[in-house]
């Protein structure tokens, strides 16, 4: 059997009187997109760290490719890089220095190293910035170069904590463009984004951590399965003028020839629906549904929005 | 090796890179209490025999200039990367809690010898300085700004505000290196202060590595050396404790 990407077993953290960690069991195969969501608080910062080696674990083990990353720390990191959510960076240093440091940490250097860290900058798009000061970088510049410093010793897992945040769209997307990139090289990416449309597009597997354990671990399309709630529209001749009686808790938007309804699944049938806006007067033109995204099943599984 | 090389190649790229700040602003300064203090004692009966006031104070302020510095390399250092957040790129890394410290204090003593030899140059040009015993003169500037730069982790990693690293610095490490026989001799003190300054460990530093110019010093320089080691094993033992342990590093 391969050895697993990440594997962690009864990871608990505690921070003082908050119990941030209870119980994570977790398996990331190797190749995997897998994206690990969450509210604010819920724990995946504090996974992260403890994978990476950053925050000491109060129970439980967790291993990179295999090695544990107390035990066998060297190996676990040099199988690990981690683009931290926080813009940070030494302000002593210009990109090439920094990232040339970075590789060195690693114990790599050479022209080979060399050749990589420069494909970095192209892939980046920060060779015109290459030799500037940390300081002199945009916030999205900051971002590209933590990425690369993330990848400096070519990890074969890459975690990503929010590599988004506050980052325009066109950065955004080409930061995509490199990600998928890494994946298809067979880089194992662990994504935690608040953008869950990235999520959703991007990731094979995704686990929904809550209040620190695991509310949900699956294949991307089960756990789309998993609402409760799908959305019906329908499209009337007449002007909407009131709601029948019988769907006005199901009302999620009203406009002049049309009303937008969530359905429970397996509660609520659509033939009856119809039937009972045909019983109130209206013709019905045109109807349409449309499964939950992944943002409707988070809030489901995270806030129990019905 | 590697690692080991990198770290200590960025942190003495860390202060070259305001070389003005850290190495020609300490010099300037040991320079003028040269000036300043030579000038004020002038005439006074040598301290050593045979040693001009002026000679005497050069190697104390050597010392007390590596101390300082040595101590200001690594802690400043650490914690300006702790409050910033790049001593994560550190943390991530796979380097050693022994490389990690090695680096450290590698980094400051290569500082505090550039310090020193900067006033030493420039000592010469007013007085002349012998170098009786220069094994000895290499091995305390050694082990005492290795002890300090050892200090200079623990008060880094305790740390968590500038004040409060500035207070350790200015409570502790100042007032004992000038405490410690930079201006005046051991001898020329009272009983009961030349008790308290042979509980100060920074006193056998200037007391031996003045040894070294002058082959006099009012402390035997072996036990000197002696008592400078194991203030520079216990220091070191409890950095590489802090480190190890990940105290205010790791959560």
């Amino acid at each position: 059997m391969p050895v697993p990407a990440i594997w962690t077993e009864g990871l608990e953290k505690h921070f003082g009187s908050v119990h941030a960690l209870r119980g994570v069991d977790l398996e990331v195969a190797s190749g995997e997109f897998f994206g690990l969501l969450g509210p604010n608080g819920a724990g995946k910062s504090t996974l992260i760290n403890i994978l990476a080696g950053l925050t000491r674990a109060s129970a439980g083990h967790a291993r990179i490719c295999g090695h544990d990353v107390l035990t066998d720390y060297r190996r676990s990191r040099q199988a690990l890089g981690v683009v931290p959510q926080e813009i940070v960076f030494d302000p002593f240093f210009s990109v090439r220095e920094i990232l040339r440091i970075q590789a060195g940490y690693f114990g790599l250097k050479g022209p080979e190293n060399d050749r990589w860290r420069e494909e970095l900058l192209a892939a980046l798009m920060l060779e015109d910035k290459a030799d500037a000061n940390m300081r002199a970088l945009s916030g999205g510049m900051k971002r590209r170069v933590l990425i690369a410093q993330a990848l400096v010793h070519r990890p074969q897992v890459v975690i990503l904590d929010e590599p988004t945040a506050g980052v325009d769209v066109e950065l955004r997307a080409s930061l995509w463009v490199f990600i998928r990139r890494l994946h298809a090289e067979g880089h194992t990416i662990v994504l935690t984004t608040h953008y869950l449309e990235e999520a959703e597009a991007l990731c094979d597997r995704i686990a929904i951590l809550k209040d620190g354990r695991i509310a949900a671990l699956d294949r991307k399309q089960a756990l789309l399965r998993r609402a409760v709630h799908k959305t019906l529209t329908v499209t009337t001749a007449e002007v909407m003028r009131s709601v029948p009686p019988g769907l006005q808790d199901k009302v999620k938007k009203v406009a002049e020839h049309c009303v937008e309804l969530s359905l429970h699944k397996g509660v609520d049938s659509i033939p009856g629906i119809l039937e009972t806006l045909r019983t109130a007067g209206y013709t019905i033109v045109d109807l349409a549904t449309e499964e939950a995204d992944l943002e409707e099943v988070f809030l489901e599984l995270t806030q129990g929005r019905p | 090796m590697i690692g080991f090389r990198t770290l200590l190649y960025k942190e003495v790229l860390r202060f070259y890179k305001v070389f003005l700040q850290t190495i020609l602003a300490p010099i300037i300064t040991a320079l003028l209490y040269l000036v300043v203090f030579s000038s004020t004692f002038k005439g006074r009966p040598d301290i050593l025999p045979g040693v001009s006031y002026l000679a005497f104070l050069v190697p104390g302020l050597m010392m007390m200039s590596m101390i300082q510095n040595a101590f200001a390399n690594s802690s400043s250092s650490l914690i300006q990367s702790k409050i910033a957040g790049n001593l994560i790129f550190i943390l991530l890394s796979p380097l050693s809690t022994f490389e990690f410290f090695l680096a450290f204090i590698g980094a400051a003593v290569v500082r505090a010898f550039l310090v020193a030899l900067g006033i030493y140059v420039a000592a010469i040009v007013f007085v002349a300085m012998p170098m009786r015993h220069p094994v000895y003169l290499v091995l305390f500037a050694l082990f005492g700004s290795g002890a300090l730069g050892a200090l200079g982790i623990i008060a880094g990693i305790w740390s968590e505000r500038f004040d409060q690293l500035a207070g350790f610095q200015n409570f502790v490490v100042v007032p004992l290196s000038f405490l410690s026989g930079v201006f005046y001799s051991l001898r020329s003190l009272p009983p009961i202060w030349q008790t308290l300054s042979k509980m100060n460990p920074l006193l056998y530093m200037i007391d031996g590595f003045r040894y070294g110019f002058f082959g006099l010093s009012d402390v035997s320089p072996l036990a000197s050396l002696g008592i400078v080691i194991a203030f520079f094993a216990v220091i070191s033992i409890l950095a590489l404790a802090l480190v190890a342990r990940g105290y205010r590093l790791r959560n």
